[in-house]
Parts: C-alpha cells; structure tokens; sequence
C-alpha cells in the first residue's frame, strides 16, 4: 500500500513537467500576436506592438521563453497575466474555489440524480420505470449545456423571478446568494454528468444482479432492498467510481460553455477569456493547475477503490 | 422522513432566495448596476487598450474635456483651451479639483500625466499625443503644450483616455501595477475588482460635481453573452446595459419595465481589400480597383442590415457616421446596380468567376453579413469564399497582409482623423491592405493641419472621392450605439461614443429596488 502510494507520487512532477512542455508548445502553435491583443485599438501603432512584443519576450527563441517561465515556476511564481498585470497564481486562488463550488455542486446533483436512476433502471429493467429513467438519461446526454442554460435563465429567472440569471456571490459572503447564483448552472451541468452516470451505474447493477452472490442473498430470504443495495451496489460502484472521478477532474477544470452562460467567474471563462486574449502566463497557469488537479484526483479514485473493494487491497 | 427533509430544505432554499432578494435585487441601497459586453483589461488609463475600459473610467476618471451629445467638445478638467499659434496649445485648469487620495489636480499634475502617457513602458497612448514636444506649467491652473507641428486631432485625444489625468503621488508609487487601483479624478473611487466577475466602485464625496451624481456605489458587470446580459435587464438584476444587441431590441421594446435609447455611435463596418500587402495582394480584386467597385455596387447594404440587423445600422460610403460634424452628406453607398457592376468585370479585363476569399471575424451576426454579401456579389460575377476566424487570428493575417479582403469593424473616434488616417495612410498601422496613393496621403495630412472643422470636412468630400476611385475600404454601415435600461433609470444623456455618463443618472424612487 505505501509502495503503491510512493510509486503513484512520483509520477506526480514528470506529468507536470510533460504538461507544461505540450502547454508551452501547443500555444506558440496558435495563431495570433499577444502583443496586438495587448495593444487592442491601438494595435494600429508598429512601435507600440515591437515594444509590447520585447518587453514580453516573443521575440526571443520560445526554449528560452520556455525555460524563463521554469525558471519563475520553480520559485513558486506563476507570472503575471499579460492583459490584466495581475499575478497568475492570485488569480488562479480566485477563481478556484469558484469552481470547486460548481463542481461540487454540479457532482451532487449527478449522483443524486444518475445513481438512483440507474439503479431503478436496472431493478425495473424493460418497464416503464427502465424506459422513463433511459429516456431522461438521453435527454440530458443529447441536450447542449447552453441551450439548456439559457432557457433555464430564461424561465426560472426572467418569467418565474426565482433565482438570478447569472453572476455569482462567494459563499463567505452570503450563504444564500451564493447558493441562488450557482444552483442553475450546477444542475445544468450536473444534468449531463448525470446521464453519464445513470448508463453506467445501470450497466454495471445489471450485471452485478446476475452474479451468484446475489442470487444467494436472495436465497437466503434478504430483504430485496438490501440485496440490491448492500449486494448489488457495493460491486457495480468500482467503474461508476471511476468515471465519477474523471467527470469531477473534468468538472474542476472549469466548465466552459456553463461558466460562459452563467457568467460564473471561474476557472472556464479564465481560460477561455485567457486564450481569446492570447494571455499566455494565464493559459499556462491554468492548464498546469488543472492537471495537478487530475492527478490528484486521478489518486484519490484508486485509493477509494482501495476502500470499496478489499479485495484489491492485497494486490 | 428522509424525503420529507430535503423537500423542506428545497423548499427553505427558495424562500430564502426569494426573501432575499437574491433573484431580482442587490443587496445595498442606491447601487447601480451596469452590464458591459466584455471584461476590460488593464484600468490604467495609460496601459488600457480596450474599449469597454473607457465605459469604466468614465466612472472614475475625468477627463480634460469632454463630448456632449453633438459632439461638441466640452470642458472637464480643463476648463478652456486656446492656441498661442497652431503649435502652442493652452490649457486652463479648473480650480479646487481633488483626486480620490485627496492630492490637488494642479498643473503639474497634467504635466506628470501626460509625461507618463509619453514614456510608461507599453503606454498605448503614446502614439496618440506624440505630436506634444515640451508641456510647461505656466502656474498651478495653467498649462502650456508645444507641439511638434500643428496637430488637429489632439484635442480630441485629450477627450479620451490620454486626457485622463492621474493623481501623480499612486501612480508613481504603482508604477505599471497602477491599473490594480487606480487613483484618479472622477466621480466614483475604485474599490476591487474581481476579473471576470465585477468592478466596484463607490462615491467620491470630494468630486468637483457633486451635486450631478445620485448613487453610492456602481458595480460593472461583464456578460458575454448578449441573451444573458439581456435576461439580467429583464431579472432586474442589471439597471443598465451598454450594449443591446439588435436582434434583442424588440424584446426589450415589449417589456413595458424597460426603456431603449439608440443613436448612431462613431464606429463602422467595412471590407479591406489587400491592395499592396505581401503576395496576397497579387490578386484579382486586390489589383483591379473595377473590381472592387463592382463588389461594391453588387451589394445592397440597406438588405442586409435589414435582414441581419433588424434595419438598425445606417449604410455609409465614408469612414464617419453621420453622428459626426466631419460626415459629408454628398457621399452617399450607391443603390446596388448588378448591371453597372457586370460592366465593371468585364472591363476589369479579369474573366469571372472571379474569386475572392473574405476573412471574417467568427461572431454569428458578421458570418450572417458576409454570407448575404456573398449571395449579392455572385450574380455580378464573384465567387466569394468566407473564411471564418477567432478575432485575434484574424488580426494578426490582417496586420501580416494574410487575406484578400478582411471585414473588420472599428469602433470610432470623435475626431474623423482617428477613423481615417491611420486606415488609409501609407505605411501606418491600420492600413492592413498595403494601399498607397499620393493623392489620398495628402488630403490626409492637409486634414491633420487644419483646425477649422468646415474646412475639414470639405478635404475628407474630396477624399471620399478619391477612396471611392480605388476603393481600398469598403465601407458598408455605420454602428449604433443601442442601450437598455430600467424605465425607472432617469437624466441618461447618450453621446456618440458610446461611453456610459454616469453625471446626472438617477433611479427613480418607485424603482428603488437598488
């Protein structure tokens, strides 16, 4: 177990490292001046845009722009962004827990959406209940987060006045306002992770309620309540567990399209405004933080499969 | 029990919302709430480069002057101007002015700020006032600019951000971080800003005027989205929005709790043509100017903002909309003429289809543009290819001459100068097409030395002719400037350039949910 953890860390700084040469190299592929982005109307100025580009470095060979940023990196400085002048990792601390509020959020309303569906699914297989729950499954893969977004704005906030359409309020500031700003945009981003979810927890209940031990507990006259959701269940959450992990991994990298909609300052529209504006300390920032975040959730998964089942404990 | 539990939890949830406020209200009294269509950048007046910048400054920071709604220049800061001789520019300072840290705006306050402007590293308004040689404090209200040489447009740049003055003791201490927290002379002081989410500002009692202005704190709001900046409106979570888009007026037209005010703004749309750029000028509609004319005459301008902008935009043949006191009414987009526009093509001597690949910037409304102006140019014989680009790409293959034609939008200056010179000069920045013409750079520079406005603009009535023989820009409509507030929201005053006033705004007190 501490062999296996040891070995899991040290993956950890060569991914980070990988990651931020593929960052590093994939955005010199973009095309785009940042120094035009800068200038912005007065990008009509030649020796305005040289200055700006001097000044950040582009005219230098990218390995040593590549290796000035490690070098920043390994002093724990993040760099400044080019269009705010403000420091990436102070940005990133403020944008973070903002989408660790909608992920989080957005993961509740998944499960508590996408696991009991999935199970009625598979325990009432082919009746109404399996074909109701398959069919909002299917609706919300197939709907566009967007379009479900904006009619949400449209109906809870604009006719019914319930909640406000957009923005968001940090928790410590007010609790409820908090709440009221992110629920749309976590249930409509929940409502996709909940499909996902749904399908497999239903796939994998099908298959456990096949298996002998299940027919077993039956035999021995258990409640069916606690077959399937002692029994049954305990098994099937291995591979929900898992994408479960990777959809929160993908949620804490900020939720684009949701963030855009719902105007929720977190780590997506950072990103996104970052990439539009060609500010590449941001971009980079981003990127190397969300991919510490993977591995480290990537980690805790294998470790809650550790918990769930034993078995694998002795591997 | 389980169940009943989290009903009531649901259920407490949005009481609390509802009780709150939380769907439709802010919390704190006498709060206006602006909704801007982007996050600006940087809010130093000296570093800023984007527009919505300019909407919050005018929160914070005064100018030395300002336009009124006819885009008459008016006093600020400064409360008159007169030139010694056209290089000596005179600038009489209003007397008893604070900036928010409480330091006194004196002359010698100018003279830091203008000199900052001149030499921050990355100033963007450099270019703007380097015709400025020496500026002399004359005494604490007076201050004397020596110009290079006799420079038109100059005054009209002190009316934007290079006539923000600063207070001289926080910029120095802040250096190139004084956007963090600017100190300046305006209304409202800064308080935060949380990017991407809001600027704050609050009241600052020691404002020169006061008595114009009635709320306590203003919040800027970047949406993107304009549906979603619309909603807000609707919600009453905003009291104002800088920019409604014209497909989102009739929605607003029929909400009987909100008021639209529209007028025509300083910018325009046009198609550049690569005329002398790089390899990609060497093609058939960048070496024939028949051809472009012909491009030009097969479109119906009228149609498409009908079709795309609901008929709000107006057609234009010249780089000033008809907001400006330099528009010349004479010019006026021929009616589309396919017949006139074949002719054209065939003494082009280029035998058609003659293609021609537009860039356009990927927003929904300008591929909408561009794909009605392709179905109008190809009865007169173009095969146009529309290449759809993310703006920032499509800027950097105009600035590198990497397009054939390029249809780009500019947002507008008060002074035609700004509209025009740098577009169409040899050689400066703007003029991404490469066109040179001896003619038109003299009526350019003829222009830039003449303060008289009717004499202007009867130069720009001879360069508009000009333009129209070679047509390196066509020009096709000109903006508006479409903004949405609560009908409860009074004393709005819009100007052309589209910058919110934030003097004389009030919310009437049966709207007094802020």
């Amino acid at each position: 177990m501490r062999g296996y953890l040891g070995s899991r860390l040290a993956q950890v700084l060569p991914t980070l490292f990988l990651v931020s040469i593929i960052v590093f190299g994939l955005q010199q592929l973009m095309p785009g001046d940042p120094a035009l982005t800068i200038a912005g109307e007065s990008a009509g100025d030649p020796q305005l845009v040289a200055q700006i580009r001097n000044e950040l470095m582009l005219n230098r060979p990218i390995p040593v722009q590549y290796l000035h940023w490690l070098g920043d990196l390994l002093h724990g400085n993040l760099g400044y962004s080019w269009r705010l002048q403000e420091p990436v990792a102070a940005l990133v601390a403020q944008k973070l827990p903002v989408t660790a509020q909608l992920a989080v959020m957005a993961f509740f309303f998944a499960v508590i959406i996408g696991v009991p569906m999935g199970i009625l699914s598979a325990v009432k297989r082919n009746t109404a209940w399996d074909w109701l729950a398959n069919g909002i499954g299917l609706f919300g893969l197939s709907i566009p987060t967007f379009w479900l977004g904006i009619v949400m704005i449209l109906v809870v906030s604009v006719w019914l006045g319930w909640l406000p359409p957009s923005g968001y309020v940090p928790l410590a500031q007010n609790w409820v306002r908090s709440l009221a700003t992110t629920v749309m945009p976590a249930f409509v981003l929940g409502n996709a992770i909940a499909a996902i979810l749904m399908r497999h927890t239903r796939s994998a209940m099908l298959v456990a309620l096949g298996q002998d031990y299940v027919r077993t507990a039956r035999a021995k006259g258990l409640p069916e309540r606690v077959v399937v959701l002692r029994h049954a269940l305990r098994n099937a959450l291995i591979p929900v567990v898992t994408l479960g992990g990777l959809q929160l991994g993908t949620l804490l990298s900020g939720a684009v399209l949701t963030e855009q909609v719902f105007s929720v300052p977190g780590f997506g529209k950072l990103v996104v405004d970052a990439v539009f504006n060609r500010d590449y300390p941001v971009i980079q920032g981003v990127v190397l933080v969300t991919a510490l975040l993977y591995v480290v959730l990537n980690l805790l998964t294998d470790l809650l499969y550790l918990l769930i089942n034993p078995r694998m404990r002795q591997g | 029990m389980r169940r009943t539990f989290f009903a009531a939890s649901a259920a407490a949830f949005l009481v609390a919302c509802l009780l709150s406020g939380a769907a439709s209200r802010p919390a704190f009294a006498q709060t206006l709430r602006i909704g801007l269509r982007e996050d600006p950048d940087i809010l130093d007046p000296a570093l800023s480069g984007s527009y919505v910048g300019r909407i919050v400054f005018a929160g914070m920071c005064d100018k030395l002057f300002d336009y009124d709604s006819k885009l008459n220049l008016v006093p600020q800061l400064a409360t008159g101007y007169e030139y010694k001789d056209p290089t000596h520019l005179i600038l009489h300072l209003r007397p008893g002015v604070r900036f928010q840290d409480g330091e006194k705006l004196d002359a010698a306050a100018v003279k830091y700020t203008l000199m900052r402007d001149l030499t921050l590293p990355g100033s963007l308004r450099k270019g703007e006032i380097n015709a400025i040689s020496a500026i002399d404090v004359i005494d604490p209200l007076t201050v004397a600019l020596v110009l290079k040489s006799p420079d038109s447009p100059l005054l009209s740049q002190l009316a934007d951000r290079a006539g923000i003055i600063v207070a001289p003791e926080a910029a120095k201490k802040a250096g190139t971080k004084f956007g963090l927290h600017p100190v300046c002379a305006g209304p409202f002081s800064f308080v935060r800003r949380v990017p991407e989410q809001e600027i704050e500002l609050a009241r600052f009692p020691g404002y020169w005027d006061a008595q114009a202005i009635h709320f306590n704190r203003v919040v800027y709001e970047p949406i993107v989205n304009s549906a979603v900046r619309l909603a807000n409106l609707q919600a009453g979570a905003l009291d104002l929005v800088e920019y409604i888009a014209p497909t989102d007026v009739p929605a607003v037209r029929k909400d009987p709790k909100l008021r639209l005010v529209m007028d025509n703004a300083l910018g325009y749309q046009g198609i550049t043509f690569n005329t002398g750029h790089g390899p990609m000028a060497k093609s058939p509609i960048g070496e024939s100017a028949d051809l472009r004319r012909a491009f030009a005459l097969a479109i119906d301008r009228k149609a498409v903002i009908q079709v795309v902008y609901n008929g709000l935009f107006q057609p234009i043949a010249q780089a000033v909309p008809p907001a400006s006191p330099f528009y010349v009414p004479a010019i006026q987009p021929p009616p589309r003429d396919i017949a006139a526009a074949k002719k054209l093509v065939a003494a082009s001597g280029f035998k058609p289809p003659i293609p021609v690949t537009m860039i356009v910037p990927n927003s929904p409304d300008l591929l909408q543009a561009a794909q009605v102006i392709q179905a109008m140019v190809q009865p007169a014989g173009f095969d146009l290819k529309i290449q759809a680009m993310e703006f920032a790409s499509s800027l950097a293959a105009g600035r590198a001459g990497d397009f054939q034609a390029y249809m780009i939008l500019w947002s507008g200056r008060a002074d035609a100068d700004g509209n025009i010179y740098s577009f169409l000069h040899t050689g400066y920045g703007f003029n991404y097409g490469g066109f040179s013409d001896p003619v038109v750079d003299r009526l350019l520079d003829q222009a830039r030395l003449t303060t008289n406005i009717a004499k202007r603009r009867a130069i720009y009535g001879q360069l508009w002719v000009e333009e129209q023989k070679k047509m390196p820009i066509l020009y096709l409509w000109a903006l508006a400037n479409i903004v949405g507030m609560k009908k409860t929201l009074t004393g709005f005053q819009q100007v052309p350039d589209g910058i919110i006033r934030l003097q004389g705004l009030e919310m009437a007190k049966s709207g007094g949910g802020d």
